[in-house]
């Protein structure tokens, strides 16, 4: 980088985010050239204010080469096009250099039709909000000159705005349309069968109305009921669309590429997806594997902790296989790709996410329950209407027009958008915090939970050992043996020392220790056995022996640190009365020790996949709600299963794919979800209870014929308005 | 009031005309990055015209 203006500070300038770190790999794979011109997606994490903008805009125009760069602030997309030389991985240097986390980006299928589903929602919306202005222009006269009016003006006006509204009733209502055909086609009903129902007898009415030279014509309420209610439709697209971008982008910041050996020996980049079954694959010193494999050469520890929650490595060798979300620890090593839940691990763990997804499908959303309901209601009102008004000896032309009334001034605007805005709301104010929500029902389920169960490794604690014992001057000599090594605990080592020196002629040992040579004197590191110690101390984390040749061997202590607010934040839910467990796939000893710092009571340990699952399955026969959290793919099963779960950023793609929403930054987000899910649902009930009040008023006015196109206007537009603003409140309070 | 003749179309055009200009800013992806734009006013320009 050239321009030392960028290299004052790394990260966001406005203080709002950390720097974050990189996770990416070589990107080259993701490069997609036409015409000369090369051009790479990028997911940037971290930038969140205009500083960020210019900042990454202007030093990567700085590139030579580059053409074109453009940073989305909104969700967080870089684009950077150049002519020439790859440029791929100086881009993402570039970023990592000025503080930001960076991955290769591509949009998936349903991101793509997700988004042209929103945006021809969108340009739906903006017809029919032109439509309803311009009838609305026409009706407001026609209401303004009511007794003055002569009938052919009147006559003309009712037509022209006919005119209009066909063509956009059709453009426009086709979205409800379209799905009301398809449920009655299956034989169901939803709750798009009434409002198209209410569109269609509202505009032929209004024809013959207009036809016969009658007074009211209700093109206007059936252009506004049908701006209404898409306002609903897209926003409740948006959301989706919103939710499954952010679980896409927290999939991408883990790295997809692979070495591979081709077929002529050379190594090649590849995206994991472009990995056949039976390709030679290199994992590296310190790589995280995407993919399953079966070691063929190298020996090597492997820490295991996302795939079974053991938070000590362990040494793998030939014919062993390891799983995706593996990271090799000391050795390269070369491995045969596996084909997809081949092996019994993953095709179970494929089994319960099937089993927990069919479970959660059963929950009935608040919205759909309001809407069985009402739909009924609604109908019959209207039928009743009808008949009541023929029975009392009125023509039927007149009772015809009185049932419409009723069935246009009940038509669900503001049910439609009880929920969905709430929703929103809800969502976008969990954004700013780091939470990203997958799924908008989430919210209903999050708000009932009864009782927490955690993983421990990565979740309640860091997943990364910490010296806990002090040696000051043999801990500087260990540095300089662990400095050569990517075991976690010589991290843990190194990090406690400092930066210094490095021993000469070091030699890694994988699954013993490392060997290397100081002031003349040879040391060794590693398991007490190989460093040549008999009198193993009692510990309650992991150990590492220290020794020289002549001098004793000395025993450093580590464990696995909890997260820095886990205990502030187990208090919190212990206030609200929320029982709260542990369920680990990792040593007794480790998992007593954290449920002890905690204070909590009930935990076990050692537990496997299915049997995260089987306590599940307990706890929900007895008639808990449970929030599972949890981020190794041994608990993709039981986070599928639970009530609502949530997942850590640096989860398994599996596991943040089998729960509800991400979070990121501490434990006390846990808390703060529960609170807004907990508000949204409040909010919700409460709109759909105005819904309900707004009913209440509205039907006695339509029955009893009352019902002029002006009233239904007012009445519609204020509700929905009711509704809007109300959801608004999700905002207020709590927030910090 | 056989103004109106001449009034309806206009105002229908005029409507029409802020209907095109809405679908174009949907097409030419405006409402893409909201916050972006937001605080792309406050970048200073070191090139001004």
């Amino acid at each position: 980088m050239t321009d030392t203006a960028f290299t004052v500070g790394t990260g966001c300038p406005s203080g709002l985010e950390p720097p974050a770190a990189s996770a990416a790999g070589d990107l080259s794979a993701f490069v997609r050239t036409k015409g000369g011109v090369s051009s790479l997606n990028l997911s940037v994490r971290g930038a969140k204010c205009g500083g960020c903008l210019s900042k990454i805009e202007a030093a990567l125009q700085a590139l030579p080469g580059v053409e074109q760069v453009r940073m989305n602030l909104s969700n967080g997309k870089l684009r950077v096009a150049w002519r020439g030389p790859d440029l791929a991985n100086s881009v993402a240097e570039c970023l990592t250099q000025l503080g930001y986390g960076v991955a290769a980006f591509s949009e998936d299928d349903t991101a793509k039709a997700r988004k042209s589903e929103e945006r021809q929602l969108l340009v739906a919306m903006g017809v029919a909000a032109f439509a309803l202005a311009n009838i609305m222009l026409l009706s407001v006269s026609v209401w303004g000159g009511h007794g003055e009016m002569g009938l052919q003006t009147r006559k003309a006006l009712h037509a022209i705005s006919g005119l209009i509204a066909f063509p956009v009733l059709i453009f426009s209502g086709r979205h409800f349309f379209q799905s009301a055909w398809a449920a009655l086609k299956h034989g169901h009903a939803n709750m798009d069968v009434p409002i198209s129902l209410a569109l269609i007898l509202a505009f032929g009415v209004s024809v013959w109305e207009t036809a016969s030279g009658g007074e009211h014509a209700y093109f206007d309420a059936s252009v506004m009921l049908l701006f209404f209610l898409l306002i609903g439709r897209f926003l409740d697209a948006r959301l989706r669309r919103q939710a499954h971008a952010a679980a896409h982008d927290l999939a991408a910041l883990q790295n997809r590429s692979v070495t591979r050996r081709s077929v002529t020996g050379t190594l090649e980049t590849v995206r994991a997806e472009d990995v056949h079954r039976g390709d030679t694959i290199i994992l590296a010193a310190g790589e995280r594997a995407v993919i399953d494999m079966k070691i063929s050469t190298g020996i090597s520890s492997v820490d295991e902790s996302l795939v079974t929650g053991e938070s000590l490595p362990r040494t793998v060798q030939r014919g062993e296989t390891i799983y995706a979300g593996t990271i090799n620890l000391d050795q390269p090593m070369t491995g045969e790709a596996l084909g997809e839940a081949t092996d019994s691990l993953l095709s179970e763990i494929a089994g319960m996410l099937e089993a927990g997804e069919q479970n959660r499908a059963r929950y009935r959303k608040i919205a759909d329950r309001a809407v069985s309901l009402y739909v009924p209601f609604v109908h019959t009102t209207a039928a009743l209407t009808l008949v009541a008004w023929l029975m009392l000896g009125a023509s039927p032309r007149e009772a015809i027009l009185v049932a419409v009334a009723t069935l246009i001034i009940t038509c669900p605007c503001a049910l439609a958008l009880a929920a969905p805005v709430a929703q929103v709301v809800a969502s976008g104010n969990l954004f700013k915090r780091g939470i990203f929500l997958r799924s908008g029902d989430a919210l209903e389920r999050l708000a009932e939970v009864d009782h927490i169960v955690f993983d421990k490794t990565g979740t309640l604690t860091l997943g990364t050992p910490r010296l806990v014992s002090h040696h000051g001057e043999e801990l500087a000599r260990a540095a300089c043996l662990a400095r050569a090594s990517r075991h976690p605990l010589s991290r843990a080592i190194v990090e406690a020392a400092g930066p210094g020196e490095l021993a000469d002629q070091i030699e890694e040992t994988p699954g013993l220790g490392v060997e290397g040579w100081i002031d003349e004197q040879r040391y060794r590191l590693g398991s007490a056995e190989w460093v040549g110690a008999e009198r193993a101390r009692e510990a309650d984390g992991p150990t590492l022996w220290f020794a020289s040749d002549q001098g004793d061997p000395i025993q450093f202590d580590f464990e696995d640190q909890l997260q820095a607010d886990a205990a502030a934040a187990l208090e919190g839910f212990e206030h609200t009365n929320v029982p709260v467990e542990i369920l680990s796939g990792d040593t007794e000893r480790a998992v007593s020790r954290v449920a002890d710092q905690l204070s909590i009571t009930t935990w076990r340990a050692k537990v496997s996949p299915q049997g995260k699952v089987d306590r599940l399955t307990t706890l929900r026969n007895q008639g808990k709600k449970v929030l599972m959290v949890g981020d190794g793919l041994n608990d993709a099963g039981a986070l599928a299963l639970a009530h609502a779960s949530l997942a850590p950023g640096g989860a398994m793609d599996v596991s943040q794919s089998a729960s509800d929403a991400v979070y990121s930054g501490g434990l006390s987000a846990i808390s703060s979800v529960l609170a807004v899910a907990k508000r949204t649902r409040g909010v919700m009930l409460q709109n759909f209870g105005l819904a309900a009040a707004y009913n209440l008023i509205a039907v006695p006015i339509a029955v009893t014929g009352h019902v002029t196109p002006l009233i239904a206007a007012i009445a519609m537009s204020a509700s929905s308005l009711i509704v809007t603003l109300n959801a608004l409140r999700i905002n207020q309070g709590g927030t910090q | 009031m056989t103004i109106i003749v001449y009034l309806i179309p206009v105002a229908l055009g005029l409507g029409l005309l802020g209907l095109i200009a809405f679908l174009w800013s949907v097409n030419s992806g405006q409402y893409e990055d909201l916050d972006g734009a937001a605080h792309r006013i406050l970048i200073d320009d070191d090139n001004p015209l």
